[in-house]
Order: structure tokens, then sequence, then C-alpha cells
């Protein structure tokens, strides 16, 4: 039974929990019912990667009824590694919420939250495994419409103008990719992306292709915050209570890289988008920019939440330029960089939520003196922040090593400079964080730690970073079939 | 609210007619244009058009908000428990095929159970959009 | 010419498409955005549904003596991206409610303006 439909229930589950949570008191059972649905969904999440490592891609027939005629989900490398990062992170985070977002959401909305997350993760998992191009953009909507439900549950007001900020960026992007959707459609007549594939070489020089393929890849620029369309993502990152900035964060923009990659390298087969369209240097261009800009602006920012939110827009830089060499070390360095960002970023983002939830923010202000107040959760900010400046031992080195290699390989010696002047920057805004807590003084030094329920998940994240920094196989053989996959050969 | 005799009366005339046209668009999706969606928003523009008329406190005791986010709830789980019965019946998640012996019949079933859950949820969510908007205080 | 009437579909859904578009980015109030948005999304809808129309097709209803049916998919597909739409514009306009109570103006300007005035302080 799991055997057969795992991957129709890695959707199915979260899908239908959500109105059921709805249904629920507010209280905790909401809460109980997300973590459970978490964790299966992590768990059919791992047993997924198994089967696709074990016996190759695994495809569903919704409804039985065959492509490319009915939708198909399909598992390859590629996503199995996506949707292992969604769940995972997913199975971390709510527990974290048990805590935190009592705190910091109105108690009266606790069982929309927690609907909302739900539909958050289903849309996530959905776009990660869905065969078919129009689904994923039905999922893609209803990942979107519940993130942006959940960024304005923020206590500050100005959380519901970074939610609504993002609805008007979200929806143009998603109506982009529909735009491209229908172009695609029309030319080839089919919606499944392997169909499509096969169709679309045979119609591949035309106008209508080409601007379809404009729309798509904008689109999915707008969702993943490429620069200059990033706009959206510090404010939302900033004002969405802790939880949700760590979720999203970690999550969301991946999967939006994830569909970026997709369309180029299965849909449209990378001869057609880095042959004969010049997106390699549209995006190389793009994602240096995003390093320089984002990483500067993180330095100048004195609110540490909006200061990872920039440096999360200079971090999707390097996923961009890795994707953007074309090569199986590039796109091994951005998958790879994909698993490890997310690590780090939950990990950071969950100690700011341990933060908020002691000091009520998470200003420059409000964090002097913590390495003494908050010892263990100034530490795990500390290993994070390590793992994303790149120091050796950490997951971020790793990825940050197969990029320099990369770009070493295709002798892109600016792009090596770029990544250098990037780490530096991000050592000096982690530096300043650092300063703050560990040697400016609290005006109250009473040592008020947070409690285990919120310190084991963060924790958690911070020791995988070190895990994945010390023994990568796992990461990295997963990363070298998913790029494998995208160049064409056999996951 | 001030009386208005003539608005009441045709209300009263045309808000049992527009249900009876969205219960046909409902129960004819399987053949011929309609279905759950369409259904839905007709027979809650019937509702909404009871709030307008007769006021929305009047049309929240008739139908509380509790119960339509009950009922938009229970409308997404018939549909997601359709497809989980032919799961459970060892096909493919919303395999119609698998609710009845005959697959031809299953097929119908199936169409009329899932849209009849999109026709609950899309009934519930139009009214509490428009109860919230239109209950809200001003400020 | 023939490039101007032959396609006057993909035209009509262009000028929308722009129109609405426009409307979205020029406009400070977040009402008139909203309603930009909708009219970006409603040319998208008409051009999907023109992309259905087959000549001399019939509506796509099984019935005796007819051979050339329109293609139902895409109103199928549209079907579902008008769900997706109204739930944006609901989830956008609920948004607006809860910034002008918070707020007291749904003008961008004096949005930011409030946001400066309260300073640093509650950025949190």
């Amino acid at each position: 039974m799991i055997d057969q439909h795992f991957l129709a229930l890695l959707v199915v589950v979260p899908l239908l929990a959500s109105p059921l949570c709805l249904l629920l008191p507010n209280g905790r059972l909401p809460w109980l019912l997300a973590t459970a649905v978490a964790w299966v969904v992590f768990a059919l999440a791992v047993f997924g990667v198994f089967r696709v490592y074990g016996d190759g891609p695994v495809s569903y027939w919704m409804g039985g009824w065959q492509p490319p005629w009915g939708i198909e989900y399909r598992l390859d490398a590629l996503n199995a590694l996506v949707v292992l990062i969604v769940a995972a992170i997913g199975a971390v985070v709510v527990p974290f919420a048990g805590r935190s977002v009592p705190a910091e959401v109105d108690g009266a909305n606790i069982a929309g939250f927690y609907a909302a997350f739900l539909l958050a993760l289903c849309g996530l998992l959905g776009i990660a495994v869905t065969g078919d191009v129009f689904n994923l953009f039905v999922f893609l909507e209803i990942s979107s419409l519940a993130s942006y439900t959940l960024i304005s549950q923020g206590r500050n007001r100005r959380a519901l103008v970074s939610a609504y900020q993002y609805l008007i960026f979200g929806t143009i992007g998603a109506t982009f990719l529909l735009i491209g959707i229908g172009l695609l459609y029309a030319m080839t007549g089919t919606l499944n992306m392997a169909d499509l594939a096969r169709r679309l070489a045979e119609v591949e020089q035309t106008r209508t292709v080409f601007t379809g393929f404009a729309f798509i890849v904008v689109g999915a620029a707008i969702k993943l915050a490429l620069f200059p369309l990033h706009l959206w993502l510090p404010n939302a990152y900033t004002h969405a209570p802790s939880v949700v900035s760590a979720f999203l964060a970690a999550t969301a923009t991946k999967v939006a890289v994830y569909v970026l990659l997709r369309f180029t390298f299965t849909v449209f087969g990378l001869e057609f988008s880095f042959g004969a369209a010049p997106l390699s240097l549209i995006l190389a261009t793009l994602a240096v920019a995003a390093i320089l800009v984002g990483s500067v602006s993180a330095v100048t920012q004195n609110n540490v939440k909006r200061l990872l939110a920039y440096s999360s827009v200079a971090q999707i830089g390097y996923m961009v330029v890795a994707i953007a060499m074309v090569t199986a070390l590039g796109l091994t360095a951005a998958t790879l960089h994909l698993f490890n960002h997310a690590l780090m970023k939950g990990a950071l983002f969950l100690a700011l939520g341990c933060v908020v939830y002691r000091m009520g923010g998470a200003d420059m202000d409000s964090l002097r003196g913590l390495g003494r107040k908050m010892p263990l959760t100034m530490a795990a900010f500390v290993v994070a922040g390590l793992s994303l400046i790149g120091v050796p031992l950490t997951a971020g080195f790793i990825s940050k090593w197969y990029l320099v290699l990369a770009a070493i390989e295709l002798g892109w010696w600016p792009i090596v400079a770029v990544v250098l002047v990037g780490s530096l920057l991000a050592a000096i805004y982690i530096w300043r964080v650092v300063e703050v807590a560990y040697f400016r003084e609290a005006d109250d030094p009473a040592r008020s730690e947070a409690p285990w329920s919120l310190l084991a998940p963060t924790w958690l994240l911070a020791l995988a970073n070190i895990y994945f920094g010390l023994d990568a196989r796992l990461p990295v053989s997963l990363a070298e079939s998913a790029a494998s996959v995208m160049l064409g050969g056999a996951p | 609210m001030t009386r208005q005799p003539v608005l009441h009366v045709t209300a009263k005339f045309l808000i049992p007619l527009i249900m009876l046209f969205a219960l046909y668009v409902q129960f004819h999706g399987e053949y011929s244009p309609g279905g759950g969606f369409q259904a839905g928003v007709i027979f809650g523009a019937g509702l909404i058009l009871y709030g307008l008329v007769f006021g929305v406190e009047q049309a929240q005791r008739v139908l509380p908000l509790g119960v339509l986010r009950v009922l938009a709830a229970l409308g997404v789980l018939l549909y997601g428990g359709v497809g989980m019965v032919s799961l459970l019946a060892g096909q493919e998640f919303l395999d119609y095929g698998a609710l009845s012996a005959d697959p031809v019949a299953g097929q119908h079933l199936g169409i009329l159970l899932v849209e009849l859950g999109v026709g609950i949820t899309v009934t519930a969510v139009m009214v509490i959009i428009f109860y919230v908007f239109a209950g809200r205080e001003k400020t | 010419m023939s490039l101007l009437f032959e396609h006057y579909n993909y035209w009509v859904a262009i000028f929308l498409m722009m129109t609405g578009f426009y409307t979205v980015i020029s406009r400070g109030n977040l009402v008139k955005q909203v309603v930009g948005l909708n009219i970006f999304q409603a040319s998208v809808f008409i051009f999907y549904i023109s992309l259905a129309y087959v000549d001399g097709g019939a509506t796509p209803i099984v019935k005796e003596g007819v051979e050339v049916y329109a293609n139902p998919l895409p109103h199928v597909l549209i079907l579902t991206a008008i769900v997706v739409g109204i739930a944006t514009t609901a989830l956008g306009l609920a948004l607006i409610v809860r910034i002008k109570e918070a707020y007291g103006t749904i003008e961008e300007d004096e949005i930011r303006e409030a946001d400066q005035r309260d300073g640093k302080d509650s950025d949190a």
C-alpha cells in the first residue's frame, strides 16, 4: 500500500489534514496534528528517496489515467532531493512551532495558522513531485497563497504590508508562468513534462516557444527572488512569525529554484535553454549582482532577521551562478547548496526564533549580551553562521568548495573572486551579530535560556550543519545523481 | 435596516429559484456544462443575496459562521475521502472505477461525490468571504 | 495588416495584459492594484480560452451529427485558474482591510511614511 501510493500520499496527507486542522479547536490539538503529519510526510519522503536510489524513477498516475492524458506524479533523483529538503525542514520546524507560535500569533488564529502551514507544505511538495506543468502552477499558487497568509500573521502591522507586497509580486510571477505554460500548450497540445520535452524538440525554433521560455524563466525568477526581482523577500522574511521565516527561507526559494531547473533542463532541454537562448550569461550576471548586492545590504542591516533575509538573496545567487555553469560539477554544487543552505538558514532563523521568544525582537539592540544570557541559542547561531560563511568542517564549506572547483574547471576566475568576496562579506555580517551578542553588556545579564522544546530543533539543524560538513557523502551523492538527471544521464 | 417591500418580495421569489438552478447545475455536472464550482458559486450567490437584502445579522442567524467553517472543511474532506476510498480499494488515488463493481457506474458515482464536495466547499467559502467583509466593524 | 486581424484575439489579450500590468505598477492605491492584478489575470484567461477555439467547432458536449468540437481542456484549466484568481483577490482584499484598520490608509506612500515615522524600533 505505502509502496504503491507513497507519491500520492506525500501530497494528499497534508492536503486532507489541513481542513481537519480547521475543525479542531484553537489550542494544542492543531499543533499535534501538524506535527504528526509533518513526521509522516518526512517518513514518506525518506522512503521515496530510498526507492528512487534503489529502483530508479517512480511514476504515479493520478486517478489511474495514463499520461500524457492524466496527471502524472514522478519522482527522480532531482526532485527526490527537493522533497527530502522540504519534508525534513517541515518535520523539524513544526515541533519548534509548539512554543513559538502561541507567543507570536494571535490565539484565535492558531487552528487557521496550522491549516495554512499544512497547505503550504502540501503545495511545496506538490510542486516537487508533479510531472504536469499546469498542476505545477496550481500547487505553486496553493503554496503561495498559504505563505501570504502565514506571513500576514506576524504581530507587527508591517507584516500585513509585507504579505500584500509578496502577494502582488508572487501573483505576477505565477501568472507569467501560466502565460508561458499556455504558449507551450498552444505549440504542443500537451502539459506532461516528459511529453512536452519530446514535442518541443520539433517546434523549438519558433518565436512562440522563445516567448514562452522567457515568461517561464522570469516567472520562476520572481518566485526564487533572483536579483533584481528579490524586493518582496526581505520584508516578507523580516515580519513573518519566526517559524514561518525559518520554514519559507529553507524551503520556498529552494522549490522555486527546482522549478527553474525542471523547466530549463527537463522541459526545454539544455541545448535549447543554454544554447539557443543566452540564459547562461543572463543568469550568471544577475547571480553575481545578487551575491554582491545581497551581501552588502546584509552588512548594513540593523535587524538580524532582515540581515539573514538579504543574505538569502546572496545565497540564491550562489545557486544560480552554479546553474549557469551547466557542467556536472556546477549542477552538483547548485543542488548541494540547495541542501546545505536549507540547513543553515533553517538553523539561523530558528535560533533567531528563540531570541524573539525571549527578547520579543530581533534587532541588534535586543541581542546585546545574549552570548551570556542565552549561551546555547547563540552557540547554535554561531555554528550555523560559520556554515553560512563557509568555514571548513561545516556544510557550507562543502558547497562553496564544489562551487569554486566548478568555476575553476571552466576558468571562470571572476566567479571565484566573487565567491570569496561574498564569503568575506558573510563573515562581516555574522561577526556583527557575534560582536553584539558576546562583547556588549546586556541591561539585565540574568541567564534566560530558551526552553528545550525550542532549543532541540535549533540544535538538530545546527548539528546537521557540522555533520554534513564532516561526512558529506550523502548530500554529495544525492546532488551528483540529481546533476546527472539534469544533464540527461540515467538517475 | 429600513423596510424595502419590493426588494424583500422579489428576493423571496428569486432566492429559491437561484438555489434550484444551483442544484440543477450541481447534479448535471457529469453530462453537461456544470459541476461543483459553478453550482457552489450560484448557491452562494443565493445566500449572499439573502444577506444583502435582509442584513448580514439575519443571514448569520440562518447560517452561522461556525457552521460554514465546518461545511467548508467537510467538503474538502469528502473530496479527499473519495480519493482515499479508491486508494484503499487498491486503485490509484481518485480512480473512481474502484467505487463500484461496475467501473462506469463507479465513475458516475465518483464524479457526483467529488463535485458535491467541491460544491459544498465553494458555497461555504463564498458566503464566509461575504460575511467576513460585510460583517467587519467600521473603523 | 493580416497580422493585425487574423490574430486579433492575441492583441486583445496583450492589450488587457499591459493595461492590468501598468495599473499594478503605476497606482499607489492598494485596491486599484488588486483591480489591475485582476485585469492582468483575466487577460491570461481570455488568451487560454481563445486558444481552445477550433474553426467551426461546436461546444464540447458529445452530440449526434457533430464532428468538430472546440478543445475543452483549456476551459478546464482556466476554471482552475479562475478559482486561484478568486482566492488571490479575496486574500488581497482581506489584507487591504487589515492594512486599512492598522494604518488608517490604503495609499502606498502614506503607509511608507507611517512606517518611517515608526522608525527602526518596531522593526521586529
